[in-house]
C-alpha cells in the first residue's frame, strides 16, 4: 500500500507543499497526497506536514475544526512522522512567546521558539546552509519572517544552524525547519522526511 | 504567507490584538477605516507612522500599511519603518495621476488593487507582488467586488487555448506586457496571489468571493463597523477556511450582532467612487 501523506491545509504555502510532496513520492514508490482542512483525516495518514504561513490563524483554526487534537494523538501514540515548516515550526515548539499571543500550540517537541528571529518581511533572505544529514552540497534555504529554535532539550537533535539559532532539528518523528523547502528545487529534506516514514527501523520496528 | 487568510483593517495597537487573536493572517494599520475615510472627505494620506509603529509592536503577526498611488516617498517611509506589505490603495487620495509607483526597487512587497485583468497584470509589471480587487471599499456593498474578481477570472478564462498571436493581441487590447498575458494563460491563474476587497462585510460576502476564485480575503470596515467586531472577525475567518460549506457557513453567521450599516454603490456619484483611482 503507498504513503499517505497528510498537509494541513489551513492557511498558508499548501499548495507549494503539496507538489512538493507529490513530485517526492513520484520519485520513488509512489503514494497520495491529501489536503486537511477539516478534522477526521489526521489519523489515516502516515506522515503530516504543517506549512508555514500565519502561525496563530493556523493554530486557532486547528483547535476549532479538531485538528489539533488529532495531531497530537497520532503524535504520540502512533509516532507518525510530522514535519513543520516555519509556522509548523512554531506549532510543534512547546515553549516561548506564549503568553503574549495566548495562541494555543501543539506543544510536541522540546524546544524554545522566537517568532520572527531574523526580523520582519524586509529581512527576508536566502542562506546556504551545513545540513550533515543531507549528503552533498549545502542545502539553498528561503527565510520568510522566519522563526527559530532558540534553544532545544538532549533528546533533540540539531540539524542545522544559523547565527546562533537552530533553524532544522528533529526530536524522534518530528522535523522542524525555520525554513520553507518547498520553495526550492532542492527536494533532499523532503526526501529525508520520507525515508522517516519507511525505512527508519528507530521509529517504526518492520 | 497569507494564501487563504483574512487580512483585517485596524487603526490602532487594541484593535490589531483583537485581529490577531481572531486569526487574521495580516493587519493594515490605517489612521481611520475606509467607510469614515469616505465620510470625512478632503485627502487622504498615509497613516501616521507612530500609529503604524504601535500596531507593529503589538502583534506578531505582518503589519501592512497604505500609501497614495504614485507616492513613492511615502513608500520609502513605510519601508524604512519597517512594515511587511504597502498597499497603493484607491482608499487613499493618489498623489500622481499618471504614474504608480515602480516597485521593482523596493525590498518590501507590494499589493495594489485592480479591476480587470489589463490593470492586474500592469500592476504585477510594476513589481506587484499581490493583487486585490478594488471593489469599493468603505461601502460594505460586495457587488463591485464580485464585478471585478468575475471579469479577471473570466479574462483568465479567456486566455486558454489561444496561441501566441491572438495572446499578442490580447497584450494590445488590454495594455499588459505579452510575457505577462502569456504565464497567465499558461498558469490559468494570476502570477501573484489574488485576493478580493472592497466592501466585504460578512462571513457570507467572504465565502462568496472564495467561490469566485479568491486566494483570501481584505476586510475593512466591515469588522471594527460591526456591533460585535471580535465575533466578526472569527467569523469571517471561520468563513473563509469553509466557503464551500453551506451548513458551517450558517453556523458561524448565527447571532453575530449587527452588522456594518453599509451604502448601496448606486447612490454614489461618479466622483465619490475610489475604484476609478489607478490606471
Amino acid at each position: 500500500m503507498g504513503i499517505r501523506i497528510g498537509v494541513i491545509a489551513l492557511q498558508g504555502n499548501i499548495e507549494e507543499h503539496v507538489q512538493a510532496a507529490e513530485r517526492v513520492l513520484a520519485e520513488r514508490d509512489g503514494g497520495e497526497v491529501i489536503p486537511i482542512k477539516h478534522g477526521g483525516i489526521v489519523p489515516s495518514c502516515d506522515a503530516l506536514i504543517i506549512p508555514g504561513g500565519e502561525s496563530t490563524t493556523i493554530g486557532w483554526l486547528m483547535e476549532r475544526e479538531g485538528i489539533a487534537s488529532e495531531i497530537k494523538a497520532v503524535a504520540e501514540v502512533k509516532d507518525i512522522p510530522i514535519l513543520g515548516t516555519c509556522a509548523g515550526l512554531i506549532l510543534l515548539a512547546k515553549h516561548g512567546q506564549i503568553e503574549r499571543t495566548k495562541q494555543p500550540l501543539l506543544g510536541l517537541m522540546d524546544v524554545h521558539m522566537k517568532r520572527n528571529a531574523f526580523g520582519r518581511q524586509r529581512e527576508s533572505f536566502e542562506a546556504l546552509l551545513d545540513v550533515p544529514v543531507l549528503n552533498g552540497d549545502k542545502f539553498p534555504a528561503v527565510f520568510i519572517r522566519a522563526p527559530a529554535i532558540t534553544s532545544a532539550e538532549k533528546n533533540v537533535q540539531v540539524l542545522a544552524s544559523l547565527d546562533g539559532y537552530i533553524v532544522a532539528a528533529r526530536q524522534k518523528n518530528l522535523l522542524a525547519l525555520a525554513f520553507h523547502p518547498e520553495l526550492t528545487k532542492d527536494m533532499r529534506f523532503h526526501h529525508y522526511f520520507v525515508d522517516m516514514i519507511r525505512y527508519d527501523s528507530d521509529f517504526h520496528p518492520a | 504567507m497569507q494564501k487563504g487568510g483574512v487580512i483585517m483593517d485596524v487603526t490602532n495597537a487594541d484593535q490589531a490584538r483583537v485581529a490577531e487573536n481572531a486569526g487574521a493572517v495580516a493587519v493594515m494599520a490605517l489612521h481611520a477605516v475606509p467607510a469614515d475615510i469616505r465620510k470625512s472627505g478632503g485627502v487622504a494620506r498615509m497613516a501616521d507612522p507612530q500609529i503604524i509603529s504601535e500596531i507593529m509592536d503589538a502583534v506578531t503577526i505582518p503589519v501592512m500599511a497604505k500609501v497614495r498611488i504614485g507616492h513613492f516617498v511615502e513608500a520609502e517611509i513605510l519601508e524604512a519603518l519597517g512594515v511587511d506589505m504597502i498597499d497603493e490603495s484607491e482608499v487613499l487620495t493618489a498623489a500622481d495621476e499618471t504614474y504608480h509607483i515602480d516597485k521593482v526597487g523596493f525590498t518590501v512587497p507590494f499589493v495594489c488593487g485592480a479591476r480587470d485583468l489589463g490593470e492586474a497584470l500592469r500592476r504585477i509589471n510594476e513589481g506587484a507582488a499581490m493583487i486585490r480587487t478594488k471593489g469599493e471599499a468603505g461601502t460594505g456593498d460586495v457587488k463591485e467586488a464580485v464585478r471585478h474578481m468575475k471579469k479577471i477570472m473570466g479574462s483568465i478564462r479567456g486566455l486558454k487555448g489561444m496561441n501566441e498571436e491572438e495572446q499578442m493581441k490580447v497584450s494590445r487590447e488590454l495594455e499588459a506586457p505579452f510575457e505577462l498575458v502569456k504565464e497567465t494563460a499558461e498558469m490559468q491563474r494570476l502570477p501573484v496571489v489574488n485576493f478580493a476587497a472592497g466592501g466585504i462585510a460578512t462571513p457570507a460576502d467572504a465565502a462568496m468571493m472564495m467561490r469566485l476564485g479568491a486566494d483570501g480575503i481584505f476586510v475593512g470596515s466591515g469588522i471594527f463597523k460591526a456591533e460585535h467586531p471580535d465575533k466578526m472577525a472569527k467569523a469571517i475567518v471561520e468563513a473563509v477556511n469553509n466557503y464551500d460549506k453551506p451548513e458551517v457557513l450558517a453556523e458561524v453567521s448565527k447571532g453575530l450582532g449587527g452588522q456594518m450599516k453599509g451604502l448601496d454603490i448606486h447612490t454614489l456619484s461618479e466622483n465619490e467612487m475610489l475604484q476609478t483611482r489607478g490606471w
